[in-house]
């Protein structure tokens, strides 16, 4: 399913869809992980729905991008939380955008710094092409068009409701 | 008179002071370096940021403490360090200051980590070294030792949350503290209400109120009500002369006993930059007592120094 | 050998003359002035059009480093730098390597400044043997060599004794001594004013009082002794306080400022600029407009450069490290200018400092525009820019915390004895 940018699916009806889709895959003792800050906010929706038994880990991947040496750090990162035990278990890897992959990257390069999974699953809310790496998503809600000089974020309002929303790059 | 610490956009470039530093600034490092406590708590404590960036450890002083937390968090950041003890090389040999460091910078460092025994020395490197090296000051004279006072802080806000209602006393021989000075100029800046020191005439500088702060000569008004007890240290050579007749004396009017600690807030904190003298400012029974973070501001210095060099370096 | 000096503005500090006028040079000396000297045949005629004529400087205190620190400078530059710097007649301290403690070596400088042909070189004698503090020098015979007074420069006199024989032998023959007033212990170890800004740069320091408990005692002794006293680089308002009590009392006592304490206070020290390295150190800017006060009411009698080269590698070092002092002979006359304009003082009122009254004090007889007097003279271009730069220096020393600066005036000739010894291009 490919979106027109004009019409960007209900995030919050995505997620939904996602976590159905989800289910019957899930491995006993499985684990999520959300990317900050998107995917936090996503897996925030998703690990309940789902009623993991572990809890649910946030990750920021400040300290693992491969842009730090253009960039610097990003300011105010935040701190990673993993309160389970990564070694041997099967992990899923949750983002709001999948666009060059190299978040995806810097996130498995840090979590290995916590232990070597089972296995990592790819959760994306939207994935919008353009990879620069060779990473695809297992479960994805949408695909979606993103026109030159323009970029596919997540937001959440005041009510925390999430929703997709295009801006300028 | 503009700021050498910042590049043209207003970032970091070198850590000389934090005198002059923006409010936002002291919280960016301050939240990086939470972030960063999280790594050190991990059984992998090292990330990839400063791969094949060298940092130079440039001790013109001697300081075993000091450089091994600066080498703790280079090495954590993944960069290669370089110890030099110039205090035994360069400088006996009658080099000068600038031809060890231009010395080191055709070696292609990134980050100078300088301590020296002459205030102001930094300010000088960072003024002659290539746009892409900065400097980190780990101490210079009675100047600035700016990653202590943003461990300090670090630990304060660790355990106090908000800075906004506290009162900080800090104690001892601010004169020579370089400690005491870069805490200050943190606390003042990140609005602590009330900042006191405490000591005798002999050990405080001149004009110290200019600072923002509140001058005790009495220990047991100065301490009173106070959430947080900064000890400084006593060097040897200062117990006995015209600074302060012994020890012993200087203990029981300005050392932290259970007694003068009772005087404090009933949640206080007690900090105390290291090493200690047990029995001189500090008794023992505090100094490993429920009151003590003085572990803990050790392994916060280690995440604030990688906080440090991690945004410096990523500053261009 | 006629020299007529046309259609300059005639400034004379010591009459108050400010008016446009010719002078007439005959022999080395002053020969007539306006009328008589315009109708004069000359040899050689200068335009004065649009110049100031004054007297030449008259610098009391400049470092030439010779003998012994011919790295930092050489006699040959800082001469050039004087009289580029308008400067006709300077004395030097004693605190070269080694010190001018003995007639052999004060005559030997003469003997080499003279030979430069360029300005007047009076050397001060050591009031120590090796400045060491503990042996009078020979003064009178230092005196018969040329010194026209006696000093310590920086060096200390730690002993109380030895400092009020000293000044009892020098008024014994009615030498001068010219001394800096600065407790030892006091000062010992300090590189900066004992106040806020040190206290923030955490730069060891000099509390004001190690200036006037020093200055008590010297006026004590001058009191006991009679000694001619002229006290030094004072820097504190409690210094130009004792000295204006000490001269209201009739004490013979007259004292200088360095020109860099006039304009600068602690607050330049900014990121431990080392060109703000100075002895005595910058004080604060109430201690500065206390200097200012002092000059004005005339407690303050003259303005030196306290001229002092330092090898750029020296100043290339932490503050505390560097070596202390400023080069000065060319920037005396611009920042006197500097000062006079910002005190709104006349100029021949403020030329005072640096010819007339710097020439009581130094018992010379130019600094005035009298027939008869030496024709040593400045031509300069008060309104010219002068930007202060390093090539703009003649001098070996390049050190000045004026670096930078967009001054004022520019010497255009100087005249030694009626011998044009400069003219800038």
């Amino acid at each position: 399913m490919s979106i027109p940018p004009h019409t960007l699916p209900d995030a919050e009806a995505l997620c939904v869809q996602l976590a159905a889709e989800l289910t019957p895959h899930l491995k006993p003792g499985a684990a999520m992980i959300g990317l900050y800050t998107g995917g936090a906010w996503l897996a925030e929706r998703l690990h309940p729905l789902l009623g993991l038994d572990t809890p649910l880990g946030l990750m920021d991947i400040a300290f693992y991008r491969d842009d730090y040496h253009k960039q610097g750090l990003h300011h105010d990162p935040k701190r990673t939380r993993i309160g389970f035990e990564v070694e041997g278990r099967d992990i899923l890897l949750v983002d709001d955008v999948l666009y060059t992959g190299r978040t995806v990257r810097a996130a498995m390069n840090e979590l290995f710094d916590y232990g070597r999974p089972a296995s990592i699953s790819l959760v994306v809310l939207a994935d919008r092409g353009g990879r620069e790496l060779p990473i695809c998503a297992r479960f994805c809600g949408a695909r979606i068009e993103v026109p030159e000089g323009r970029r596919l974020r997540l937001k959440k309002d005041a009510d925390g409701r999430l929703a997709l929303e295009m801006a300028d790059a | 008179m503009l700021n050498p610490q910042l590049n043209v956009r207003g970032e970091l470039q070198h850590l000389l002071s934090i005198e002059g530093l923006p409010r936002a600034i002291l919280t960016q490092i301050l939240d990086t370096a939470e972030s960063f406590v999280g790594v050190t708590e991990r059984e992998v404590k090292k990330v990839p940021l400063l791969r094949g960036k060298s940092v130079f450890n440039l001790f013109f002083e001697p300081s075993t403490r000091t450089r091994t937390t600066f080498e703790i968090a280079a090495k954590r950041l993944s960069a290669d360090v370089i110890n030099l003890n110039i205090a035994a090389s360069s400088q006996t040999k009658g080099e000068s200051l600038l031809d060890t460091v231009s010395n080191l910078s055709a070696m292609q460092a990134d980050v100078f980590v300088v301590r020296h025994a002459a205030s102001g020395a930094p300010y000088l490197i960072a003024g002659h070294v290539k746009p892409h090296e900065h400097v980190v000051n780990a101490g210079d004279g009675r100047h600035a030792h700016p990653t202590q006072g943003l461990l300090d802080l670090y630990t304060i806000r660790h355990y106090k949350k908000d800075f906004s209602a506290l009162t900080v006393a800090i104690v001892g021989d601010i004169l020579h503290s370089r400690v005491a000075r870069s805490l200050i100029h943190g606390l003042t800046t990140l609005g602590v209400p009330e900042v006191r020191v405490i000591g005798p005439q002999t050990l405080l500088p001149t004009g110290v109120e200019s600072m923002g702060v509140k001058v005790f000569h009495d220990m047991k008004r100065g301490l009173a009500g106070a959430d947080v007890i900064v000890m400084l240290r006593l060097q040897n050579e200062r117990m006995r002369g015209a600074l302060l007749p012994s020890a012993q004396e200087f203990n029981k009017h300005y050392g932290l006993s259970a007694e003068k600690l009772s005087l404090a807030a009933a949640d206080a904190i007690v900090m105390h930059p290291g090493p200690m003298n047990r029995g001189v400012e500090i008794d023992s029974g505090v100094a490993d007592g429920p009151h003590s973070v003085i572990l803990p501001q050790v392994t916060f210095g280690i995440a604030v120094r990688m906080a440090v060099m991690s945004i410096i370096a990523g500053n261009g | 050998m006629r020299v007529l000096i046309k259609g300059a503005r005639i400034v004379d500090p010591g009459s108050g003359r400010d008016a446009a006028g010719d002078l007439l040079i005959e022999d080395g000396r002053i020969a007539a002035l306006d009328a008589s000297a315009t109708s004069a045949s000359a040899d050689q005629t200068l335009a004065g059009a649009g110049l100031v004529l004054a007297p030449g400087l008259i610098d009391i205190s400049a470092r030439l480093r010779e003998p012994g620190y011919e790295f930092k400078a050489t006699l040959e530059s800082e001469m050039d730098a004087a009289v580029a710097g308008g400067v006709t007649s300077l004395a030097c301290p004693p605190d070269t390597d080694p010190p001018l403690d003995e007639p052999g070596l004060v005559d030997m400088l003469r003997r080499r400044a003279k030979s430069l042909e360029r300005a007047r070189v009076y050397p001060i004698g050591a009031l120590t043997v090796k400045l060491a503090g503990e042996r009078l020098t020979e003064m009178a015979e230092l005196d018969e060599s040329g010194c026209v007074a006696f000093s310590q420069a920086n060096v200390p006199l730690t002993d109380t004794q030895v400092l009020w024989r000293a000044m009892q032998y020098a008024a014994t023959f009615g030498f001068p001594v010219w001394l800096r007033a600065e407790d030892h212990s006091l000062a010992r170890g300090g590189v900066a004013h004992d106040g806020d800004i040190a206290t923030r740069l955490g730069l060891p320091a000099i509390p004001a009082f190690a200036e006037t408990i020093a200055l008590s005692t010297l006026l004590e002794l001058a009191r006991a002794t009679g000694v001619r006293l002229h006290v030094c680089r004072i820097s504190t308002a409690g210094a130009v306080e004792l000295l204006r009590r000490a001269k209201a009392e009739g004490l013979p006592v007259s004292c200088d400022v360095a020109i860099h304490h006039v304009h600068l206070s602690d607050m330049d020290l900014g990121y431990f600029d080392a060109h703000c390295h100075l002895v005595p150190p910058l004080r604060s800017p109430r201690d500065r407009d206390a200097l200012r006060a002092g000059l004005a009411d005339g407690t303050v009698d003259c303005i030196c450069s306290d001229h002092t080269p330092v090898d750029e590698d020296e100043k290339l070092m932490p503050f505390s490290e560097s070596s202390p002092g400023a080069t000065g002979l060319e920037l005396l006359l611009p920042l006197t200018l500097k000062w006079a304009a910002e005190a709104k003082l006349p100029l021949a009122r403020a030329l005072a400092k640096v010819t007339s009254d710097a020439a009581r004090v130094l018992g010379v007889k130019s600094g005035r525009l009298e027939v008869g007097a030496p024709a040593d003279l400045v031509l300069f271009d008060p309104q010219a820019p002068f930007q202060v730069t390093p090539a703009a220096l003649k001098s070996q020393g390049k050190n000045t915390p004026f670096m930078g600066y967009e001054l004022s005036g520019r010497t255009r000739s100087t005249l030694v004895a009626g011998h044009v010894v400069y003219r800038s291009e």
